[in-house]
């Protein structure tokens, strides 16, 4: 069948992979893609990477703690977020799958206000979606892609300029939702990015067992837009390559497919024993390429950051941390009522009676305790 | 007053709520150019154009999904789905984020999405075009359930969906389409959760809703030949339900019925019993009993009528009822 006239198949298509820097640093220009950023822009990506990767690492110890009841850590992913991030204006809206905290963080959402999701102090995190642009974080693996279609599809249908960023990883391209997000936008040609973060692993699957397809990119021209695969780990590419399908996108052009191509340098969540299905060779690979340590020399390299910067930051993370443990410590659960507040914008007759039905019971607790 | 289709008052409800708020947009399968395949959407989008109107790829989680996006940014998407059985493929965005969404933001994020839904038998279909699926959407907090069971509430009510701030399944009873009621089509003031009592009576409380209305109305007429005097509610809302008003009518009659097209196990006529005997056991003269289909998936078209409540199945109950 393959090479046959008529018929397409997996090997006519590019597996490239879009770099700017190399695992050590070493800025290689692309012709195709550029980091055209400033050095505050530059020293500010670092900052948010730093910062994400500590309040991360927070996440986890609180974790483990017994702070939270579970945690999903983003460490290794902080240049596929920050990159693609940095490259969206402040209006533009992100829709989450639950591991974005650094995207978060850039829209200003403090992240006790994530860890209150994991604390199990309310679903969907405490945030306001509206406020900060950045939808509930979304548990159920591709929904949120068709969110982020729709929005961009309304955006265009309003004539407006806003580009919507969906986000998800490697096992959601598995999904009916994938597919159905991808052809809503496709269809209308709707100001969307779509940001798939391949950390390799969905929970214990490999790449190799998700799906067949020689990239996740490649996915894009079935729904008649481009895909582009970057090097996850390398924050200059992954902006260059954001910036170029938000520009896209604003201009009417329509959507983008990117495949980040990254590790989940931790577990799926901190329930998970990776262990069990990878090997300890290649996660030493992996963290051979840290995108903070391969984004640092190269800011060393350039001269553009200093010790003195990086002791700022530092402190700022340590700051962070501080906050978050403060913050998460011990903090107690909302008020019951807020059970029966928000399931619709006026509560029902019947919550009411079983509001006013749990009130007694807590009462009656309190009486029995006295 | 000119008589009325069901079809044409829901259709007349769209093109109200459209003219009034520019926000409001329709979409779905086949939605445009043919007017949906009941044509409830007829016209719609030669007056609103392709940008309101939106002929969606066949895909139902798409089309729930897109339209919780577009709600996001600050639309009042009406969604059709074409069938009641191919809703199914929209299950996870209806329950996990439709219905959630308001709750899990806090209310700071209000999805007021309608999703229309044609529901229920007796249209002689091809499998998988007759469901009774309500008890899906009753069990899920979050959703409003209406179901109208006249042209003159279809339209009212689908007004009034459209305008609630949470998000409402409206289930249009499909055999009942085309009946018809002489009424000015204007919104009645009519709110979402209050039943209405279709036929005052003394003896036996008859409840139910959307496509069942019809047949209860018949039960109605037979039953007082025989004497017995039947009030008849048509919730007209399964959620919020109205309780006060089926309360205060078993609390006169004594005794229930609730009738409905789907199977009776884990129906929305066992939540109904159980409602009234916990809010006034000591009021009843007689078990509530549930006349439904049977637990069956929904039958071949020839065997359906043997399947759905009939007059002689609610009228047998209504016996039952009286002389416990």
């Amino acid at each position: 069948m393959e090479g046959r006239r008529g018929v397409v198949d997996p090997s006519s298509v590019p597996t490239d992979t879009i770099q700017l820097l190399t695992s050590d640093g070493t800025l290689v220009p692309d012709a195709e893609f550029e980091a055209d950023l400033k050095k505050d822009d530059l020293l500010e990506i670092y900052r948010y990477m730093v910062l994400a990767r500590r309040a991360d690492l927070e996440g986890t110890n609180l974790q483990r703690q017994g702070e939270l009841g579970v945690y999903t850590p983003l460490i290794g992913q902080e240049a596929a977020q920050v990159g693609t991030g940095y490259a969206l204006d402040e209006g533009d809206w992100i829709f989450p799958s639950y591991r974005e905290l650094a995207l978060a963080m850039m829209r200003r959402i403090d992240p006790v206000d994530v860890m209150h999701l994991f604390r199990g102090t309310w679903h969907g995190g405490m945030w306001d979606p509206k406020e900060h642009r950045f939808a509930m974080y979304s548990v159920p693996i591709a929904t949120q892609a068709l969110h982020a279609a729709g929005f961009a599809i309304a955006s265009k249908l309003d004539g407006a300029k806003t580009v919507a960023l969906g986000c998800f990883g490697d096992g959601a391209t598995s999904e009916g939702d994938f597919h159905e997000a991808m052809n809503f936008a496709g269809v209308w040609q709707a100001p969307v990015v779509f940001l798939c973060q391949n950390n390799q692993y969905a929970i214990s699957l490999p790449l190799s067992k998700q799906t067949a397809a020689p990239t996740i990119a490649i996915k894009a021209i079935g729904y008649g837009f481009p895909g582009v695969r970057v090097d996850g780990n390398d924050v200059l590419a992954c902006y260059a390559v954001a910036k170029e399908a938000v520009r896209r996108a604003r201009e009417g052009k329509g959507p983008t497919l990117i495949e980040a191509v990254t590790f989940r340098i931790g577990p799926h969540s901190t329930a998970d024993d990776p262990t069990r299905y990878r090997t300890e060779e290649e996660l030493n690979r992996w963290q051979a390429l840290d995108p903070i340590v391969r984004f640092t020399k190269y800011l060393e390299l350039e001269g553009i950051i200093t010790d003195e910067f990086k002791e700022t930051v530092d402190a700022e993370a340590k700051e962070l941390a501080t906050h978050i443990r403060a913050e998460i410590v011990g903090a107690g659960p909302r008020p019951a009522h807020e059970l029966f507040e928000f399931v619709y914008s006026e509560p029902s007759d019947i919550l009411r009676r079983e509001e006013w039905l749990l009130y007694e019971e807590l009462a009656g607790r309190e009486d029995g305790e006295s | 007053m000119p008589p009325v289709t069901m079809a044409a008052a829901l259709n007349e409800a769209l093109r109200y709520c459209m003219r009034n708020d520019p926000h409001v947009i329709v979409l779905g399968e086949d939605v445009g150019k043919l007017g949906g395949v009941f044509r409830i959407t007829d016209k719609l989008q030669e007056e609103f154009g392709e940008n309101r109107v939106l002929d969606t790829p066949l895909a139902e989680s798409g089309i729930v999904g897109s339209a919780i996006g577009m709600a996001m940014y600050g639309l009042r998407p009406v969604c059709e789905m074409q069938f009641d059985g191919f809703t199914y493929p929209g299950f996870e965005q209806l329950v996990s984020h439709l219905a959630k969404y308001g709750f899990r933001s806090r209310g700071r994020m209000r999805l007021p999405i309608v999703v229309r839904i044609p529901y229920g038998g007796g249209i002689g279909a091809v499998e998988h075009h007759s469901e009774s699926l309500e008890a899906y959407f009753t069990h899920t907090a979050g959703l409003k359930v209406v179901t109208p069971s006249t042209p003159s509430d279809a339209f009212s009510l689908l007004v009034r969906s459209i305008e609630d701030p949470d998000p409402v399944i409206f289930l249009e009873p499909k055999r009942r389409y085309w009946i018809r009621e002489d009424v000015d089509l204007k919104p009645n003031g009519l709110p979402i959760g209050k039943a209405a009592i279709r036929s005052e009576g003394t003896d036996v409380t008859l409840i139910t809703y959307g496509p069942s209305v019809r047949t209860c109305q018949e039960a109605v007429e037979e039953a007082a030949a025989d004497g017995v005097s039947i009030e008849l509610i048509d919730l007209r809302t399964l959620i919020p339900l109205d309780l006060d008003t089926i309360m205060a009518s078993v609390k006169k009659t004594g005794r229930a019925v609730v009738v409905h097209e789907a199977q009776v196990t884990g129906g929305f006529g066992g939540e109904i019993a159980a409602r009234i005997m916990e809010d006034d056991f000591l009021s009843l003269q007689a078990p509530v009993i549930r006349v439904g289909g049977f637990d069956i998936p929904y039958p071949p078209a020839k065997l359906e009528d043997v399947h759905l409540p009939d007059l002689d199945r609610v009228l047998d109950a209504v016996d039952k009822v009286l002389n416990y």
